[in-house]
């Protein structure tokens, strides 16, 4: 019964009358797609604007290939394992490295951003769900900062971190930090009175009723705070590579528009959507499989 | 009869929602809980059922007055006192079978031995059945059987059932007052429900306390004994379409009506 990883969901038709929002949208968002992607194309080929300002799809793709260096692709692989080709295989891809070497570089500082916030905003959010105490120390900061665009304390975390990779991650963390915190807070608040008292006057102790009832009640808010951090990052990550970062998607995206390569600009967007895209359907997928019940009791 | 529970002149206040003075939920209340004693309240909303359901499982202490568990005080809530609630109290997370023997769990019983423990239980409410399904798939009077198995698992010796079947259809929940009533004979606890359905209250209980409120308190008892003639005669709507379930019915509700326009019978 309990729904696999990657078993597709039954549809939920709410197709009664007066149901808000009734009916299918993902034809008409298929449609919307091709529009703008042949848009796109079409006011390309005919020339009606320069490729400075709107670089054509299939300039962008030919870009795609050079600088993830595709071409020669597994040659290249050996030359990398040890030097077991001849062939000359040489491809600097964009700003020294290439386009996957950006990507991983972008990935581990989000990630790794991310993943520290997860593991100290769960245990801060759900202990200022569950006590006053906490909520009084950990509501004022969390809040003040929250609003405040990561570019504006930017320079703070140079001045605190200087230059390298620990002030990117600082950055991205405190992005993805509050999401998460107050979240998980939330989450508290979805357990109801009847399962704690059920809890308690079958023998548990505190410790349990926080362990075994409250964790597992807030699982669904703490998910979906994960899912809007993750955003949050990517949203911040061009900002943490502004400063002497070698590598990344959003270095190749700055220095891709110093140069005015558009074509480049395009492509590092188009490859930032797409991975958080990827994960935030993962994210659902692991949403279905470990709250299946989310929205049902 | 052994005394189970007794409560002792208890009362309990809380401070008015206009912040002056105080409200009393219960007034010097006190009764006693003997073996095998199935006791229903009933009452108008806001008389103190409820209050007085919370003070016994120990989420509540009284402003005054005692309250013993066999003997000793009660402070706080314990496995030696079920509690079934209306509903939201399972949880969603667990199956049937796992919420039922999630008290077990909590007491540190091994595996194998809480999983076969909770299946007895399951049997005894008719679920056998859906012991792997989602709570949330069940209907309403399926969770509340869960409900039930769940806190007799834990082997308390009362029972505490906070109107448990006072969010089902009128089928539903006849049919579930025949399967409390056949839980209890078989199980032997002592059973202490709260409902707003007169009906219900006598033909469940061994002893009825009828409430009233401002300030909460028990106005009339009643001993009685209609479900001793379901359990012979296995025929629920003929003890309660007889002419002495009929007659105190009539007079229970007009004890009840007649508090809510203000001129109560002695």
């Amino acid at each position: 019964m309990k729904p696999g990883l990657f078993r597709r969901r039954r549809p939920q038709a709410v197709d009664q009358y007066g149901a808000p929002g009734r009916g299918s949208g993902t034809l008409i968002s298929a449609v919307t797609i091709v529009v703008l992607l042949g848009g796109w194309w079409i006011v390309t080929q005919l020339g009606l604007i320069r490729p400075l300002f709107l670089p054509a799809p299939e300039m962008v793709i030919a870009k795609f290939a050079k600088i993830a260096c595709t071409e020669h692709y597994f040659e290249r692989l050996l030359v990398a394992v040890g030097g077991l080709a001849e062939v000359e295989a040489k491809c600097h891809g964009f700003s020294d490295h290439t386009l996957h070497e950006h990507i991983l570089w972008s990935l581990y500082r989000v990630f790794s951003a991310f993943a520290l916030a997860t593991v100290t905003a769960v245990p801060i959010g759900i202990s200022m769900g569950m006590s006053r105490h906490a909520r009084g120390v950990f509501d004022p900061p969390i809040e003040f900062y929250r609003p405040i665009p990561p570019l504006a304390y930017l320079p703070l975390t140079i001045i605190w971190f200087g230059i390298g990779e620990s002030g990117k991650l600082f950055l991205i963390f405190l992005a993805c930090f509050a999401p998460i915190a107050i979240n998980a807070r939330a989450g508290v608040r979805s357990v109801s009175i009847e399962q704690i008292h059920a809890a308690y006057s079958m023998g548990a102790s505190h410790g349990q009723v926080l362990r075994q009832v409250v964790l597992k009640a807030a699982l669904p808010e703490i998910l979906t705070g994960m899912r809007v951090a993750i955003a949050f990052g990517w949203t911040t990550l061009v900002a943490a590579e502004m400063v002497a970062a070698k590598a990344g998607i959003g270095v190749m995206v700055l220095n891709a528009a110093r140069f005015l390569a558009t074509d480049i600009v395009f492509l590092g967007i188009i490859v930032i959507g797409a991975v958080a895209f990827v994960f935030d359907l993962i994210m659902r997928r692991v949403e279905r499989a470990l709250v299946p019940w989310k929205g049902r009791m | 009869m052994t005394t189970v529970v007794s409560l002792d002149r208890v009362t309990v206040e809380f401070p008015a929602v206009d912040g002056e003075g105080v409200v009393r939920a219960l007034d010097t209340v006190s009764l006693e809980f003997r073996d095998n004693e199935f006791v229903v309240a009933l009452g108008a909303s806001g008389c103190g059922k409820t209050t007085l359901l919370n003070v016994i499982a120990g989420f509540l202490q009284p402003t005054s007055g005692k309250i013993l568990h066999r003997d000793e005080p009660i402070r706080g809530p314990g496995s030696d006192r079920g509690v079934v609630f209306q509903k939201h109290a399972l949880l969603p997370w667990l199956n049937v079978l796992e919420n039922t023997a999630f008290g077990l769990k909590l007491q540190g019983v091994a595996r194998d031995e809480r999983l076969s423990r909770a299946r007895d239980y399951l049997a005894l409410v008719g679920l056998s059945d859906f012991e792997r399904y989602p709570v949330y798939q069940l209907s309403g009077g399926m969770q509340q059987r869960v409900g039930l198995a769940r806190a007799l698992t834990c082997d308390p010796d009362m029972l505490l059932m906070d109107e448990p079947l006072g969010a089902l259809d009128a089928f539903t929940r006849e049919n579930m007052q025949e399967l409390v009533l056949d839980a209890w004979s078989k199980t032997r606890k002592v059973v202490f429900f709260i409902t707003h359905s007169v009906e219900e209250a006598l033909f469940m209980a061994t002893r009825l306390i009828v409430m009233s409120p401002r300030p909460g308190r028990i106005t009339h008892t009643y001993d009685i004994d209609f479900s001793r003639r379901f359990f012979e005669t296995g025929n629920a709507r003929q003890v309660k379409s007889s002419p002495e379930f009929i007659a105190l019915r009539e007079e229970v509700l007009s004890i009840i009506y007649g508090e809510e326009t203000g001129d109560a019978q002695p």
